[in-house]
């Protein structure tokens, strides 16, 4: 009887079992690669931070602004300089520029990553019915939850904090890729091919600056969860602001936890101000200038 | 159906089918057995016939006007004749050559080099400059950039807009803008024009102003030209000959005048029940078999009405009309009116 009012304390299907078996295999058979697959990006990581670290802060601050205001005018250059000023006056310098060689590196593998896989998407109907759960899958997973498999596959420390960031950041590029680029008017597209346009010319001239503005939201998402990730990602001992924050949660220690968390919004701002403006170009016509 | 010898042809379709849908071959079939009902088609198989067994050629140097309600398949044919649609069954010829034989290379050189399009919503690329929508087809072709923009702005003089090149297309109008499209389409100066419903979007006085340009640029460029269009009017204007097409089909193809004073089908009769066909009567359709007095001016079988009005009207008795010395009948004040009368009567 009380199989019947309680079936579940009885049978269980065991999932928990199952993922750790697979990990485990899979830990087994490929460790080795994939800690050979982290070495480019650990260089890349060094390479990044040692050019941040290298660069005095007075020295970084004036250099951003000016390029900043090279890019789009004074508004950004001003942008820049505050919050630049303001993190070197919180004494977070040094944990932003961590940070930030962190955001950068995840940044351009979730680009270089996300990026074709959204215009794969776009074109094909068939993958991207098969993409369309696992991104579901991914965005609904809580961001914590990625460190497991992450640091068994491969361990704890910046570089594997740079791959976290990435799964759990790329999912809105690919998805904002693949919509802007199905927004495009069929027209548009038909008039390219009707001129004698390749595929190739197709995307790269006509569909993807169409879908600028789609992608650039999708990327402007991606740098702010890359930010976001910095806290949880400290959890495998990450260094940075994150680290910060959390050694401030962990201490009760309000004031060091503030600094940190300011430290993120500001570089938050830094980064994407700088990646609109990259991506906006040119300004186009007479509303642009 | 027409006279011309083939290779004058520009444009061939052979017994051209698309169906769109996964079971498009099961449709074909059952459609080639005589099955016709659209609705019945579309809730046992899932698919939907765009074009079923259209056939006509298109001369050289022709305007040849496809006419349609929306979603009779016009659209549809202009697009298998450079191949943005392929065919389900049934051949299109290009200058002689079966499109689909075609490689990708090929194809694209077929649609940068013979063949320009002009589409309905001007389709021009928001993010480039006038002259760089215009230059496209031809860089495309990988020529230098500066026979480009030479034949660019060339093409821009042709439609009346040069000096605009460097602006983008939402700083014109939508006349202006198809114009563009125009030029677009010129540019490579290509065999063949393909229009679909290019003026459809124009308020009134736009279109005709447009229709009046398209047809002096034809003049003189003397372009073969497929034009869609859902508007009876302007296909008599464009077109010299005209296809008239419903839920796939061709009803009829011929000159505006057949069209209009010999319909063979129902539907081409109620479609053309608006056109005045005063316009179109000739003298041979409106004489009567008579004697002829020996001092009756004579006139030609195609002498068109007003011509006949005016003879009349200057107190000439009655008309012989005679192809060359054969006498088909005479033409009185009442067969005049008769012939209006006929023409009230229809409408």
């Amino acid at each position: 009887m009380d199989l019947l009012l309680n079936p579940f304390d009885h049978f269980t299907i065991p999932f928990g079992f199952w993922a750790e078996r697979t990990l485990d295999w899979f830990v087994g058979h490929s460790r080795g690669t994939l800690l050979s697959a982290k070495v480019p990006v650990q260089r890349f990581l060094e390479f990044v931070r040692d050019c941040l670290e290298a660069v005095p802060p007075l020295a970084g601050i004036a250099g951003m602004s000016i390029i900043g205001w090279l890019l789009a005018g004074w508004r950004l250059a001003l942008t820049e300089f505050v919050c630049l000023t303001l993190i070197g006056l919180s004494g977070a310098w040094h944990d932003a520029m961590t940070t930030l060689s962190i955001v950068i590196v995840a940044v351009s593998i979730c680009v270089v990553v996300g990026l074709p896989i959204g215009v794969l998407a776009a074109r094909s109907d068939r993958f991207f019915r098969v993409l369309r759960p696992m991104l579901d899958l991914m965005q609904t997973v809580p961001s914590f939850v990625y460190l497991v498999p992450v640091v068994m596959l491969f361990g704890i420390g910046d570089t594997p904090g740079v791959i976290v960031t990435c799964f759990f950041a790329i999912t809105p590029l690919i998805r904002l890729t693949n919509l802007g680029i199905r927004e495009v008017r069929e027209d548009l597209v038909e008039a390219a091919r009707a001129f004698g346009a390749s595929e190739t010319r197709l995307l790269f001239g006509t569909q993807l600056p169409l879908a600028r503005p789609t992608i650039l939201a999708g990327l402007n998402q991606t740098v702010l969860l890359s930010l976001s990730m910095a806290v949880v990602a400290s959890m495998i001992s990450v260094a940075g602001l994150g680290r910060t924050v959390l050694e401030g949660i962990g201490r009760l220690d309000f004031g060091a936890a503030t600094v940190g968390g300011l430290g993120i919004v500001l570089t938050a701002i830094t980064v994407d101000r700088y990646v609109q403006a990259l991506g906006a170009g040119r300004p186009r016509s007479r509303t642009g200038a | 159906m027409d006279d011309h010898s083939p290779d004058a042809h520009a444009i061939e379709c052979r017994n051209l089918w698309k169906i769109f849908g996964q079971r498009h071959l099961e449709v074909l079939a059952a459609a080639r057995a005589g099955r016709v009902d659209k609705d019945a088609i579309l809730e046992e198989f899932g698919c939907v016939i765009g074009v079923a067994d259209a056939t006509f050629s298109v001369a050289k140097g022709e305007i040849f006007c496809i006419m349609g309600l929306s979603g009779s398949g016009k659209s549809t044919i202009l697009r298998h004749v450079n191949r943005l649609i392929e065919p389900t069954a049934g051949s299109v010829l290009v200058n002689g050559q079966d499109v689909m034989s075609l490689s990708k290379g090929e194809l694209r050189a077929l649609r940068a080099h013979k063949i320009g399009m002009v589409f309905q919503h001007m389709a021009l690329w928001p993010h480039k400059t006038i002259a760089d929508n215009v230059a496209f087809g031809l860089e495309v072709q990988r020529t230098d950039r500066k026979a480009c923009r030479d034949s660019a702005e060339e093409a821009l003089e042709k439609v009346g807009l040069d000096g605009w090149g460097d602006r983008y297309p939402d700083e014109l109008s939508g006349g202006m803008q198809q114009r563009v499209g125009l030029a677009r389409a010129l540019a490579a100066d290509p065999d063949i024009l393909l229009m679909d419903e290019p003026f459809s979007a124009l308020d009134p006085l736009i279109r005709r102003e447009l229709q009046d340009e398209f047809l002096a640029l034809s003049e003189k460029a003397h372009k073969t030209t497929l034009f869609v269009t859902h508007d009876l009017d302007e296909a008599m204007r464009v077109g010299q000959r005209i296809a008239i097409m419903k839920d796939g089909r061709i009803d009829q193809v011929g000159t505006p005048e057949t069209i209009v004073l010999y319909p063979e089908t129902e539907y081409v009769a109620r479609f053309v029940s608006s056109i005045s066909t005063l316009k179109y009567l000739s003298a041979s359709e409106i004489a009567v078999a008579g004697e002829v007095a020996s001092d009756a001016p004579t006139i030609g079988p195609d002498t068109p009405l007003p011509v006949l009005i005016e003879q009349l009207a200057n107190g000439v008795d009655h008309l012989a009309v005679r192809d060359g010395a054969d006498l088909i009948g005479r033409i009185d004040r009442p067969e005049i009116l008769a012939a209006v009368g006929r023409d009230l009567a229809r409408r």
